[in-house]
């Protein structure tokens, strides 16, 4: 019973809920990119290899140019080549779309590991100084509301421009001429062509966004939260963030609300010295929460009706 | 934009050629369409109507031939193009969002906004509005697209397909899936439509329909163009001979049934939907040996789950089916296969076949472990089973290379009598036939009405379910008409459609 208290305790922390945020941003953007994707009618399970990507080419770029800016937008780049290749085997020669994306996740970490030993020599890729770091940045004024101040504005810039992000996707998907193509073009392509949408492009479009988001998000993981990239990092982020779109119902909202239950369960467990039960246990909480988000507590959700479904013009 | 003057050529197809890997489905056509006329383009399946008309609204392109729009040659590189000469396509599934709303859907592709890139709600609206007044279609812009009878869901297509500023409609089969009354509303509409200068060419398999509304005729058989005609100077024997390429019986010869005992009994059957709603309320039936039972109902209202529920695919939430005097409410598909109810499934290609099996194997489903077809229900005699596969492909005229050839292979109505000839060599005491002839040939569909109607001679009870109101009440000796989940009226098989239409409508003021 000691450990419910102490968690119980934990949770008033405004401490625990920055974190918490922090880790959830790191899911959220693979998760809109998911969202993205999806809507568009690409399945989309490689958000972990575009991360992993994004990680590894921005701590490269860092070291070779000592500026953290370039360096994200190669991270974000790179996220986008790994979903270029999802986009043309999927797309172009309508592949399965979950057998491409174990592809791109197995060939991203396979590539990291590989280019590591190869530039840097076996595992030592060296440490980003702390200058060449996403930094943290705290709002003026609003970071002095109690409690509230501390979680949401006293964080790293990408947990704030996610969090425009959000906005942007939910506007721009439910709001806007693009969003209706969008959707549009993942639930019947070839309702979509008849209108005289290009459904390929729009699927392009949307899978190479998927890919930037990720990226940015494995800029976050290796250059903002950590200093270095180390074999495998994202550490099944990019999976959760896929159970996190489930849960979400496809919709950006929801994959953020899902983000924060993970991103709270990641956080409790950085917390474990403090919790007296095992950290293996806490460690994993997450994977717990995501088994079970599966196995449909949240009812029932229906993806975009031509998801996964690759587009054959003039075919019923 | 305004077409042709009335009576010019507003569409001109010449030569037009397209193949596919071992198929020719279009080979030099021919089709010239006069402005301001319903032209009507019959042929049977595969016979390229469909690919014909997608090669005009841009989808295909054609290995040869050309297209003059007005008198002048046009090259149709996509829908788009075709959408910007004036041409639009009421495809015959539609080409609808469920889970958009109408203005949505009628909007895609065009959509209004405002501050250059938000979706302009108000203005979708105002424009479906004047569509609306122009030519009298009422629609809601706002109801969920997915929630409206099909009928209402055509008439999206058709201001969509207005909105886009069409002059010539291309409407693909458009009555397949409507009720009588509201193929007859769709008629006053397409009247309407050519009154305000639209030109519309009109596919259709359904020959009454084409001699009700159509001016002119094209007809084709596979591939080729094989008569052009002047409606008023034709008639439906000529247009099915030329179809067909010989001639055809359009009425089912048939000796008046001689019903025997009741061999199923139904009382107060309640079952749910996919959706768990109540799908079936309170229905009681009696269908009798060496009777056609027809269930006439709009697409919906139940018809789908009575046959699933007597089939053992589904199950009862109330009542009771008795078989004899034997209880199977609660048996599953392979007990009521057992016990001699063998069930012709609508979704041919989902529940009726394995399309990548062979032949052979589809024709033994379901009865794979009957001493004759499996050593001890383990071991296949495929011997067995091929000659079995044989005797039927012969008897019931599959047009197939072979027994072993895959099922997916097959035309649609090869595939149908698969079906067909699989559930009835298993010699039923109940037939249930679920759509049987849905997306079949005139010449499939002439030869499984004979047998259907040979099965009900043996002194088997054949439940037809069919959308098909003119196979209902030519095959059927009694007509169930089921109406939301309810049996509403029995009616004799000579009962005029129209009353039909009503009853099926929830009208006419049923018992």
């Amino acid at each position: 019973m000691t450990a419910v208290s102490d968690i119980l305790h934990l949770l008033v922390t405004a401490d625990l809920w920055q974190a918490a945020l922090a880790a959830a941003v790191l899911l959220l953007l693979p998760a809109l990119g998911g969202v993205i994707s999806e809507r568009s009618g690409v399945v989309n399970i490689a958000m972990e290899g575009m991360m992993l990507s994004g990680a590894f080419f921005g701590v490269v770029a860092d070291l070779a140019w000592h500026n953290v800016w370039l360096a994200t937008l190669v991270a974000i780049l790179a996220g986008g080549a790994m979903a270029l290749i999802h986009a043309v085997v999927s797309i172009r020669f309508r592949a399965d779309q979950i057998v491409s994306g174990i592809a791109i996740n197995i060939f991203a970490a396979g590539l990291t590991v590989f280019l590591v030993r190869r530039i840097y020599g076996l595992q030592d890729i060296g440490h980003v100084g702390p200058s060449e770091l996403l930094p943290n940045v705290n709002i003026p004024v609003l970071d002095q509301i109690p409690f509230l101040g501390q979680v949401v504005f006293r964080q790293n810039v990408v947990v704030y421009a996610a969090l425009v992000l959000l906005v942007l996707v939910h506007v721009v998907l439910f709001r806007t001429r693009l969003g209706l193509r969008i959707r549009a073009v993942g639930e019947h392509p070839h309702a979509a062509d008849t209108a005289g949408i290009n459904v390929y492009m729009i699927r392009y479009g949307s899978v190479i966004t998927s890919g930037l988001l990720s990226g940015l998000a494995g800029a976050f993981l290796a250059i903002g939260v950590s200093n270095t990239f180390v074999p495998n990092m994202t550490d099944g982020r990019g999976y959760i963030a896929l159970a996190a779109m489930i849960f979400g119902k496809w919709t950006p909202g929801g994959a953020f609300l899902a983000c924060l239950i993970f991103g709270l369960g990641e956080a409790v467990y950085a917390n474990n010295s403090t919790i007296h039960v095992s950290p293996y246990l806490l460690s994993m909480l997450p994977y717990i929460l995501v088994l079970v988000v599966l196995a449909g507590v949240v009812g029932r959700s229906s993806p975009p009706a031509a998801d996964g479904l690759p587009y054959v013009p003039g075919a019923e | 934009m305004s077409g042709p003057a009335p009576g010019a050529l507003a569409v001109e197809m010449r030569g037009i050629t397209k193949a596919w890997p071992g198929v020719v489905a279009n080979n030099g056509v021919d089709l010239s369409v006069r402005a301001g006329e319903i032209h009507a383009l019959v042929g049977e399946n595969g016979a390229g109507k469909s690919t014909l008309m997608n090669i005009l609204y841009g989808l295909i392109r054609p290995d040869a031939g050309e297209i003059l729009l007005g008198g002048a040659p046009t090259r149709i590189a996509g829908a788009r193009d075709a959408i910007a000469h004036g041409i639009g396509m009421v495809h015959q599934h539609f080409m609808l969002i469920p889970v958009f709303s109408v203005g949505e859907n009628v909007m895609l592709g065009r959509e209004p906004v405002t501050g250059g890139a938000f979706y302009d709600h108000a203005r979708a609206r105002r424009e479906i509005e004047k569509l609306t007044q122009r030519y009298g279609l009422a629609l809601d812009p706002d109801a969920r697209t997915g929630d409206l009878p099909v009928g209402l869901q055509q008439r999206v297509e058709i201001v969509k397909v207005l909105y886009r500023g069409a002059d010539i409609l291309i409407l693909d089969e458009p009555t397949g899936v409507l009720t009588p009354q509201e193929s007859a509303e769709l008629f006053g509409v397409l009247r309407d439509l050519v009154k305000n200068g639209k030109t519309i060419i009109f596919i259709s398999h359904k020959l009454r329909e084409v001699l009700e509304i159509s001016d002119r005729i094209t007809v084709m058989r596979r591939g080729k163009v094989v008569g052009h005609l002047v409606t008023k100077d034709t008639n439906e024997q000529e247009i099915a001979t030329m179809m067909v390429g010989r001639a055809v019986l359009l009425r089912v010869d048939k000796k008046p049934a001689k019903p025997g005992p009741a061999a199923l009994h139904i009382e107060n059957l309640t079952a749910r939907s996919d959706q768990g709603l109540p799908a079936l309320r309170d229905v009681s039936l009696d269908l009798h040996q060496g009777e056609i039972l027809g269930i006439a109902g709009v697409e919906g209202n139940g018809q789908s789950e009575l046959v699933e529920v007597l089939a053992g695919t589904r199950h009862a939430t109330g009542g009771r089916i008795m078989l004899g005097d034997r209880d199977v409410t609660a048996f599953d598909a392979r007990a009521d296969r057992d016990l001699g109810i063998a069930h012709i499934p609508e979704d041919r290609r989902g529940a009726g076949l394995v399309l990548n099996f062979s032949i052979a194997d589809n024709m033994v489903l379901g009865r794979q472990r009957a001493p004759a077809f499996s050593w001890r229900g383990v071991v296949l005699r495929l011997g067995a089973i091929g000659e079995w596969a044989q005797r039927l492909v012969k008897e019931f005229d599959i047009r197939a290379p072979g027994i072993g050839t895959a099922a997916r292979a097959l035309s649609g109505g090869n595939q149908q009598k698969i079906i067909v000839a699989r559930e009835m060599a298993s010699r039923p005491r109940v037939l249930l036939a679920a759509q049987p002839t849905r997306g079949v040939d005139i010449g499939a569909i002439e030869f499984i009405h004979r047998q259907l109607v040979a099965e009900r001679d043996e002194g088997t009870a054949v439940l037809l379910v069919s959308a098909e109101l003119d196979e209902i009440r030519s095959l059927s000796d009694r007509i169930a008409i089921i109406y939301e989940g309810r049996i509403v009226s029995i009616e004799p098989a000579d009962t005029p459609e129209e009353r039909l239409g009503l009853l099926m409508t929830g009208g006419g003021g049923a018992a």
